[in-house]
């Protein structure tokens, strides 16, 4: 099936099988490898992206399913080489080890903060439910959450990584070879 | 894993899509939200044919007031569920109930109506659908019909909808009022209900008017506490007609009796407030 899918400011235009995961689109066909898959069953959340501005899990989507849609992913988030707040506060907080939870966690976060511009720990906590992390023990990742909200200003979330087509001009649709 | 192979459709009307899923046979599935459906995909616990995918029908979307019920479009997200000014007025029970259901990703793409046709014993939306009185609009090739939640649900993982069949609306009758709490007893973050009980009062003068009371996970499908619901009737709202009520609540298992008990009396003594 065609589809055409606006990925992190770009839009793509591409043949997929409809049994095709989104978030295995975003991996192997457009090399958007900073989404990462860590189970079976829609549990972990490493492989969170946003859709529409809202936190999804991509390996609990069809490709199809994202068609006409914008979706945002962990390499969609830095501006012109600075990284988000939230990266920078993950960084300056030591909230990872692995990493391999972190771009899920981070794009959660942004999720969270959208909604709540001042989060308490309890709140973190639960807004980061569908998120595991096997390494760190959370604390860190609560503390960076927090910090990530004393740098950004209230309601900064998914409305910071809207692109508008001004910002993109030199870039043409790939795909659909 | 990967999913095997099916055909993918997208219907932009309620008559196209009940067209394609009889065209398709009896092996095509509707496909809401896809948060259980494509883990079984994946899993390959089942291997539809054809999916219909019914997220292009935007007129199945939403929460409509109706007079003296409410009208929640079958595609309505979790998410949208918790923030609806209606359902919080109207049918508060559902909001605390949809608070408490897996976590913020699941719950942007969940849906009310997929939750139910799903019809996991675990879920937990079809304990209040059924303590609620909730009737189910359903289009299928010979037109609509309504079957109500206690009709609806039938088995594990089945329920009155032909393989034909898709959920439209379902109708909830307004508690507008009334107190409402969802007690739900798991180990995890995420994790399913163990049991549950929802419970909504209605207290009036210090007297308890009406009850509802439904219990998850405790059965094949969603069970309502009849017992408890109609001994609490006329009784002061107080902590001891709550814990004799309570004591009603029956599984026929001795460990979820145990359990239902004491969630329950937990439940209506938050619902009561
Ligand atoms: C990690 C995880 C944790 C979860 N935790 C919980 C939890 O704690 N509590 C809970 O209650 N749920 C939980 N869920 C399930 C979640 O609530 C799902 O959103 C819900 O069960 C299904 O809704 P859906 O829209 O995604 O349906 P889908 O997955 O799209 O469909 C589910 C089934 O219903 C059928 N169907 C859907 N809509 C219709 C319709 N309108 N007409 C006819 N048939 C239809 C489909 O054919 C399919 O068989 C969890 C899911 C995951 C992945
Ligand atoms: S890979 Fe685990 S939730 Fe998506
Ligand atoms: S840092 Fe290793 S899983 Fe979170």
């Amino acid at each position: 099936m065609h589809i055409s899918v606006n990925v992190d400011g770009v839009t793509y235009a591409d043949e997929v099988e409809p049994r095709l995961l989104l978030v295995h689109y975003l991996r192997e066909r457009l090399s958007k490898t900073g989404t990462v898959v860590g189970c079976d069953t829609g549990n972990c959340g490493a492989c969170t992206v946003h859709l529409d501005g809202h936190s999804v899990k991509s390996c609990q989507m069809l490709a199809v399913q994202a068609n006409g849609h914008e979706v945002t992913t962990i390499e969609g988030l830095a501006r012109d080489g600075k990284l988000h707040p939230v990266q920078e506060a993950f960084h300056s907080n030591h909230a990872l080890q692995c990493g391999f939870c972190t771009p899920g966690m981070i794009m959660q976060a942004i999720d969270l903060l959208a909604d709540e511009s001042d989060p308490d720990d309890e709140t973190v906590r639960k807004g980061l439910e569908g998120n595991l992390c096997r390494c760190t023990g959370y604390q860190n990742i609560v503390r960076a959450v927090q910090d990530a909200a004393q740098r950004m200003k209230p309601g900064a979330g998914p409305k910071q990584e809207q692109h508008s087509d001004e910002h993109v001009p030199s870039q043409q649709p790939v795909g659909g070879e | 894993m990967i999913p095997a192979e099916f055909k993918y459709l997208f219907p932009s009307t309620v008559d196209e899509a009940v067209r394609m899923l009889a065209e398709e046979g009896e092996d095509a599935k509707v496909i809401a939200g896809g948060q259980s459906l494509v883990p079984v995909l994946r899993m390959r616990l089942a291997a539809p044919t054809a999916l219909i995918d019914i997220g292009g029908l935007t007129e199945l979307t939403g929460v409509r007031d109706d007079g003296d019920s409410l009208l929640i479009g079958a595609m309505t997200t979790h998410y949208e569920v918790q923030r609806d000014h209606l359902i919080h007025d109207h049918a508060l029970l559902l909001k605390l109930v949809t608070d408490t259901v897996a976590d913020p990703q699941i719950r942007h793409r969940g849906t009310f109506g997929g939750s139910l046709c799903h019809a996991d014993p675990a879920g937990d939306l079809l304990a209040p659908a059924l303590a609620l009185d909730a009737v189910m609009i359903i289009a299928g090739p010979s037109g609509r019909r309504e079957v109500s939640a206690s009709e609806f649900f039938v088995d594990y993982f089945t329920t009155a909808l032909a393989p034909d069949e898709i959920l439209l609306d379902v109708r909830v009758p307004k508690y507008t009022g009334w107190g409402a709490h969802y007690e739900k007893l798991n180990r995890v973050a995420q994790a399913w209900s163990i049991v549950a009980v929802a419970a909504a009062v209605r207290v009036s003068d210090g007297v308890i008017a009406a009850a509802r009371v439904g219990l998850t996970n405790v059965g094949s499908g969603p069970v309502r506490a009849v017992e408890v619901e109609s001994a609490l009737v006329g009784l002061p709202a107080t902590a001891e007609s709550i814990s004799a009520a309570a004591g009603r609540a029956s599984t026929g298992d001795g460990y979820k009796d145990n359990l239902a008990r004491v969630l329950t009396g937990r439940a209506l003594t938050a619902a009561v407030g």
